[in-house]
């Protein structure tokens, strides 16, 4: 057994983060942010291309189909790094499309799907979307890189014992609650980085903040909480287990947003301002977190499992 | 990134399973938690099975793969744990294999692992707990043994052990961390006052130790004089990173038959106490996945385990706590009743965000040393 990151791996994910940083990078995030109007902000085409021609919606594509050939874990490292960079679109839907939407594998199709939570995003700048999208009405986006439109849903809301079943019998399904916990994981361990960072350098009362143990107790918290769910996600990955993901899915949404919240703590004044990057991880967090498979139809699905 | 194990591997865990099968039917039945004669007896003796069939060396020469097998097997088959051999095969063992002479592997290691000696952990004492190189118990040398003065605390399985790993001062004059050398103490010198403390349990897992010009050859010295805090390290990694392996397993077999009562006493209609088992098994699910990364770090850099274990023994002592809460509200009003199962244990769980370091000191571990956060207030 030798459960660690290969190094094909790790080159992947080294590739991957180099890629968005200078795509993508802090600049990027903040123009996108501040370029937002009323409506939502907008999809950068030209990017979309970009992350199609590095492989990143035909990732798992066989190679003979033009794709990349990788598996699960490799796309779970992808989308961890997008979720660390705060990597707007449907991402999960375009990548889980590919070989199926033309164009999707290429970037040049943007393909949204309506989630069993009724939530549908990037609607307007998709040029497919997947699911019944009758009746949507837009939604005020907590998360100004995130547009949303909301279908109407019969019964109850989120965590009903539907999403639950089709979590645990739908493969795309299922592969798309992973791959949200991918990106739940790459956010939380960015706002850990961020909190320790600010942490060694923040001044208070002639010492370095992080040298004072309630701030150092939250941030060795951040880490337990990221490295747990790094663990569930990799692992889920591997077996691709409809239980295995359903509670990787719990402690990566747990990770991502109470790690959000400790950056914030951690952060003081600076951390409640619009110019922080932490409010950005939180309501992203947030909206991952409603995403197929939500809290409490996890827990029943795990707890079904015992 | 893979969880498979390797067709060596898994012929080891066939021949393991099997062994089991036939093994723990003929088992005596366990003894009187209170009666340390037959506990010991008891654990030594399936140490000595174990060694018989060739098993007993498996937590020091078997692969990290290979000792997670044998912890996730014997578990699940519910045979005994290690009990009193704890400290002996757990820590002290694999810190005299990587520490001690070859003379000194040849006299310890063989009794240990055939179940005929046991070890306890004379680390503690009342004024050195989480700070524990603060130790004051005085160690000066007199020709060729060290004269040992003080006295010890918490010390588990005190009565039960022949010897004791023990941490001394011998030169009160260096920096706290500087003075300390790490002492292997037999248990039947004179000198040694050994009075059993009483735990919330009821039990006597514990004990006080006074050291009364107690006469430890020097020969009995592990690492160099002085040195001690850094034999201390490589200990306390042994303990913090794989010592509580096993119980993740077990903890997931209690979740289990935890769900089936709670199926059959009506409390599962409670969606949130079913949520909260839900909750539970993604909790276990990923600790035990945890233990795998860090066995595969582990084995990848050949050796004593890292920095890791802490995030483990963090998340892990408080996620048994949790468990045995939850079964008390299974229970309801019978988790009143110690004689009903989980209830001892739902004591004993108390122990472990304390013992073996407090969550406290866990988290600036964590802090300083994975996070480089400032040492500080
Ligand atoms: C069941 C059990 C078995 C044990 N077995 C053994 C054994 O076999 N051998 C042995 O040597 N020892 C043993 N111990 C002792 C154990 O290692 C100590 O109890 C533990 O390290 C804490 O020390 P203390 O009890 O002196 O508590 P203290 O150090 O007095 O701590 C009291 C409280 O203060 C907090 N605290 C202390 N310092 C700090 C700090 N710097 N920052 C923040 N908070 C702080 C602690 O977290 C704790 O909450 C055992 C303990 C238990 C409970």
């Amino acid at each position: 057994m030798d459960f660690r990151l290969t190094e094909d791996q790790r080159a992947l994910k080294r590739g991957v983060r180099e890629l968005l940083d200078r795509r993508f990078g802090r600049d990027a995030l903040r123009a996108a942010v501040d370029g937002a109007g009323p409506a939502g902000a907008a999809l950068d085409r030209e990017l979309w291309r970009e992350l199609g021609a590095a492989g990143f919606f035909a990732l798992r594509l066989p190679e003979a189909a033009g794709g990349v050939g990788l598996g699960l874990p490799d796309a779970v490292l992808l989308f961890e790094e997008a979720g660390r960079a705060l990597l707007p679109g449907p991402l999960i839907a375009t990548h889980l499309a590919a070989g199926e939407v033309p164009g999707a594998a290429e970037g040049a199709v943007v393909v949204t799907a309506v989630d069993p939570s009724g939530l549908v995003e990037w609607l307007e700048a998709a040029d497919v979307v997947l699911g019944r999208a009758e009746g949507v009405v837009p939604v005020r986006s907590v998360d100004p890189l995130t547009p949303l439109h909301r279908a109407p849903v019969s019964g109850g809301t989120t965590g009903t014992a539907e999403t639950a079943e089709t979590a645990e019998t739908d493969p795309a399904s299922r592969e798309a609650s992973l791959l949200t916990a991918a990106e739940q994981l790459g956010s939380a361990a960015r706002t850990t980085e961020l909190a320790v960072a600010h942490a060694r350098t923040r001044e208070q009362f002639g010492q370095p903040i992080g040298g004072f143990q309630a701030v150092k107790h939250l941030c060795a918290q951040m880490l337990v909480r990221t490295e747990v769910a790094r663990v569930a996600v990799y692992a889920a990955a591997v077996t691709a287990d409809p239980v295995e993901i359903a509670g990787a899915r719990l402690l990566a949404d747990e990770a991502a947003t109470a790690c959000a919240r400790d950056c914030l703590q951690v952060y003081g004044g600076m951390g409640f301002t619009w110019e922080a990057d932490v409010h950005l991880h939180l309501k992203r967090a947030w909206v991952r977190a409603e995403r197929g498979l939500a809290g409490a139809a996890a827990e029943e699905l795990v707890a079904a499992s015992l | 990134m893979e969880l498979a194990c390797t067709d060596e591997e898994e012929e080891f865990r066939a021949r393991l399973r099997e062994w089991l099968a036939a093994e723990l039917p003929g088992l005596p039945p366990k003894p009187d938690p209170l009666d340390w004669p037959a506990r010991r007896a008891y654990d030594c003796g399936w140490q000595r099975r174990l060694y018989d069939a060739g098993y007993g060396h498996v937590h020091w020469d078997a692969s990290p793969t290979q000792r997670l097998i044998f912890l996730e097997e014997t578990e699940r088959a519910g045979a005994p744990y290690v009990g009193a051999n704890f400290v002996g095969l757990l820590h002290a063992g694999p810190t005299i294999a990587a520490e001690g002479t070859p003379e000194q592997r040849d006299r310890w290691l063989e009794p240990v692992l055939r179940g005929d000696e046991v070890w306890c952990q004379g680390f503690s004492e009342p004024e050195a707990g989480s700070d524990l190189a603060a130790l004051r118990t005085r160690a000066v040398r007199d020709g060729d043994a060290y004269v040992v003065t003080g006295q010890k605390i918490w010390t588990s399985h005190a009565e039960a052990a022949d010897w004791c790993e023990l941490l001394v001062r011998t030169d009160p004059d260096a920096p706290k961390h500087r003075g300390i050398t790490w002492l292997a103490m037999p248990m039947d010198a004179p000198g040694i006052t050994v009075r059993p403390l009483r735990t919330l349990a009821g039990s006597t897992e514990f004990a006080e130790m006074f050291l009364d010009e107690v006469r430890v050859p020097v020969g009995n010295r592990v690492g160099e004089e002085n040195d001690g805090w850094r034999v201390t390290m490589v200990t306390l990694s042994f303990e913090r990173g794989t010592a509580f392996v096993g119980e993740v397993v077990a903890c997931r077999r209690v979740l289990g038959e935890l769900a089936r009562t709670a199926r059959k006493n009506g409390t599962w209609d409670d969606p949130v106490l079913r949520r909260r088992l839900g909750r539970l098994g993604a909790e276990f699910q990923a600790l035990w996945r945890l233990t795998q990364w860090n066995v595969s770090e582990a084995q990848a850099s050949g050796g004593v385990p890292g920095t890791g274990g802490s995030v483990f023994k963090l998340r892990y002592s408080h996620a048994r706590q949790e468990l045995y809460d939850t079964a008390a509200a299974v229970l309801g009003p019978e988790a009143l009743d110690l004689a009903r199962e989980w209830n001892q244990d739902r004591l004993s769980s108390l122990s472990y965000t304390i013992a073996a370091g407090t969550s406290q000191i866990q988290q600036n571990i964590v802090a300083e040393r994975i996070l480089g956060l400032p040492k500080g207030r």
